[in-house]
């Protein structure tokens, strides 16, 4: 008969017991997700982002958007008809990490991607309640101010390379150019950025052409949300899991 | 290992000399000062500490020399980090009620300090609240000195300085933005190396026991220390831009990285928020109480099927998102399931006061104890209601998650690490008593009504607002804007500050308390109630 004094008196068999409990959950639920094909679904559209939308992303990340505004629209009727189709997880198969988020102080923000105008980001940025008087996000009136810092932009693409986002050699090499053809494509190859980043915007996001702000890169992300899929090619009933 | 150590400190001093001279960006640069400061300082104080006349052991043959200064240490660094992340939680309350208070600034903002909050309470005042109280109590049941002699000072301060880094890195905006898991890939590392050194401290202090049996409350904090190793390598893995840079991407991208996160933040609820907890009732009501543990069967049982059941629990986190729905599945039975060891702990700990009922009354710690098991049992009922898919349509992306992470949180976090502070304080610093319980009982009051004000309006406002997403008019069309579900929370957002800021008054009282207890002062006070008559 088995004595539960063996873990009460023998510390390393109740470290490894207690290492084999916990292990098992983890493994049964997180693991398949990496080799199950159906995790992903099949759908055209969805591309890295461009150096560009990531340095506004990683702003998104730095001022902890993520903490107020999910990116994850439920399959429930009224979230549809507020916020659009429901997410796929083809959305975000290159978000390392992703931004699902948690909680809605503020709306979901998966599809905000060409609901409002540049303009209305900006001003709405710099100052919410002057366009949104019930508002309660802060003010983020600094990121107009501060030039975008994307000296090391082919660094970031580099290591996102390395955890699996299929940047090319090409993408890498012309990623701060690409940046400012998107920015200021008066003054760059916004031809060159379109072929490596299909569909990617490129205008004068902040109002302010010549320098690159936080507030363009920032911007910049946000008009793209949601906008990748191709939905009048997804096949919903093919990719039911 | 004086010499080894100080070698140690040097090479980090000048690791963060080197990297502070070519760091990529500033918060790196602020980081890797910090870092070289922080081991000048310990070079300092280890060879202040080599010079100092060594102490014999007190007692006589047969009484262990407690290793308590450490854990006195862990006693301040509790109660002062409990009142900076009340603080912070407090401000955050008030920015929400009144967005003015962001100050259009980029460090005070809400997005940045909402992470400082977080991990405030519970790494930095948890955290040390979970390691003081282990070293306290590990000792104590093993019958044994704490392993190691610089060691668990490395733990104590290498804690610390992860607290500060990660802190400070947030209001930088310095992070990976993984909710718990906010800090970036050096903290990361530099508390691995903390995390393993304290499992070695806690290990080879069992291995000293002069016990034949391990304590009930061994199992819990061994099983938090090994399953946040776990979680923490894993949710964590990522790749740096540069060695010098701060910023990192993360392994797992997209689902693969939802499920992992919520996985480890689930379980950063069940081992470093409930399993540690749990060790420390497990010690504090028996003793307090004067009464054995309940049962102990019921301790084994519920003790490998919570921590068994609780790691599947993550899911419930991401119902009707694009989480596969046999993921989701899985996730909400099993969190369902949670809900019965879950309340063994709440049962065992309750039913320990069988025959000692009428301490309620006149010991405000059994008092503290009974409500934080109260509010124990309450929230893992709770939580396992939110789990289910229906319920938690309605109540996820709303302050009614807030508000069940808070009635555990204040409720039972909070409340039990309370008595762990109140309970070894005076032994830590020789007092016969406290300096005074009506106090303790006055804290006990204030930061009760706070509690009940805070959940109750992240009930009604989170329910209220899930109600008004939902909301069709007659015509069929959405009834309500997202504007106007964000104007409706405007009063349950003020009525939460209010019991934020009597939380943060409570501490108040006890940080008074403690500081009057310390310095050897007794309160002249009438006793409580049912022990008048018996001093008479």
């Amino acid at each position: 008969m088995f004595k539960h004094t063996l873990f009460e008196k023998n510390s390393i068999f109740l470290v490894i017991g207690i290492l084999v409990v916990v292990s098992i959950g983890g493994l049964v639920e997180i693991a398949p997700l990496y080799w199950l094909d159906s995790t992903i679904e099949k759908v055209r559209g969805v591309r890295p982002y461009s150096p560009l939308e990531l340095a506004g992303r990683n702003i998104y990340i730095r001022e902890g958007c993520y903490v107020c505004h999910s990116q994850q629209i439920r399959s429930l009727r009224d979230e549809v008809e507020r916020y659009g189709h429901y997410s796929l997880a083809a959305e975000s198969m290159y978000d390392h990490p992703f931004q699902w988020g948690s909680k809605r102080t503020g709306p979901d923000l998966a599809r905000v991607g060409g609901r409002y105008s540049d303009e209305w980001h900006a001003t709405h940025m710099i100052d919410p309640r002057s366009i949104v008087p019930e508002s309660v996000m802060p003010g983020y009136p600094f990121l107009a101010a501060n030039r975008l810092d994307y000296e090391n932009i082919e660094g970031h693409l580099r290591a996102n390379r390395t955890v699996g986002v299929p940047y090319t050699d090409e993408m890498i090499e012309n990623a701060v150019a690409d940046v400012e053809a998107q920015a200021n494509p008066d003054e760059g190859d916004v031809d060159a950025l379109l072929a490596r980043y299909p569909g990617a915007q490129a205008r004068v996001f902040d109002g302010e052409p010549g320098k690159v702000t936080e507030l363009d890169a920032l911007i910049a992300y946000l008009q793209m949300l949601g906008t990748l899929v191709d939905f009048d090619s997804f096949d919903a009933a093919a990719n039911s899991r | 290992m004086n010499g080894l150590a100080l070698f140690g400190l040097g090479v980090a001093a000048m690791l963060g000399l080197g990297v502070a001279g070519g760091a990529a960006d500033e918060g790196m640069r602020i980081h890797a000062m910090l870092f070289a400061g922080a081991a000048v300082l310990a070079v300092f104080f280890l060879i202040n500490r080599i010079y100092e006349p060594k102490l014999s052991p007190a007692g006589g043959p047969d009484s262990i020399d407690y290793n308590d200064s450490v854990v006195r240490a862990g006693a301040i660094a509790s109660t002062f980090w409990g009142l900076v992340g009340f603080l912070v939680g407090l401000v955050l309350a008030l920015q929400l009620a009144f967005p003015v208070l962001n100050f259009d600034t980029s460090w005070l903002n809400f997005g940045r300090l909402r992470a400082l909050h977080t991990s405030a309470v519970i790494f930095a005042f948890g955290g040390n609240v979970l390691i003081m109280s282990s070293f306290y109590i590990v000792q104590r049941t093993c019958r044994a000195r704490l392993a190691g002699d610089l060691a668990p000072w490395f733990v104590f301060w290498g804690y610390q300085l992860f607290i500060v880094l990660a802190a400070t890195g947030y209001l930088l905006g310095i992070t990976q933005s993984k909710e718990y898991a906010e800090p970036e890939w050096y903290v990361d590392l530099w508390l691995t190396i903390v995390w393993v050194t304290y499992l070695l401290v806690f290990m080879a202090t069992l291995w000293k026991r002069r016990e034949p049996h391990i304590y009930v409350a061994n199992w819990f904090f061994l099983a938090f220390i090994v399953t946040v190793a776990m979680l923490h390598l894993v949710n964590n893995a990522t790749v740096p831009v540069s060695l010098f840079g701060s910023k990192s991407y993360i392994a797992w991208s997209g689902v693969q990285d939802a499920l992992t996160q919520w996985w480890y933040a689930h379980n950063a609820v069940g081992f470093f928020l409930t399993a540690g907890f749990l060790g420390m009732m497990y010690y504090f009501m028996p003793k307090q109480a004067g009464r054995p543990i309940f049962s102990y069967r019921l301790s084994i049982i519920h003790f490998w099927s919570l921590i068994f059941l609780y790691i599947w629990a993550g899911p419930h986190h991401l119902h009707f998102t694009a989480l596969p729905d046999w993921a989701q599945t899985l996730g909400m039975a099993f969190s369902v399931m949670l809900w019965m060891p879950s309340w063994g702990g709440m049962v065992n700990g309750l039913m320990t006061l069988s025959g000692a009922w009428d301490k309620i009354r006149t010991d405000p710690l059994i008092r503290f104890m009974v409500v934080s098991l109260a509010f124990y049992g309450m929230s893992t009922f709770e939580g396992p209601l939110m789990s289910i898919r229906t319920v938690n349509a309605l109540s996820h992306y709303t302050d009614w998650t807030i508000g069940h992470v808070h009635s555990g949180a204040l409720g039972w976090v909070a409340y039990i690490s309370f008595v762990a502070i109140y309970f070894v304080v005076p032994p830590l610093w020789g007092r016969a008593r406290l300096y005074s319980l009506r106090l303790v009982n006055d804290h006990f009051w204030i930061s009760s009504i706070g509690i009940v004000l805070y959940i109750t309006a992240m009930w009604v406002s989170g329910i209220l607002q899930g109600l008004m997403w939902r909301a069709y008019d007659n015509l069929g069309f959405l009834e309500f804007s997202f504007i106007e579900t964000v104007e409706a929370m405007h009063p349950f957002y003020v009525i939460r500050a209010v019991g934020g800021l009597l939380f943060v008054i409570g501490m108040l009282v006890m940080i008074y308390n403690l500081w009057r207890t310390i310095r050897g002062e007794v309160r002249v006070e009438a006793p409580m109630a049912g022990t008048a008559a018996a001093q008479a």
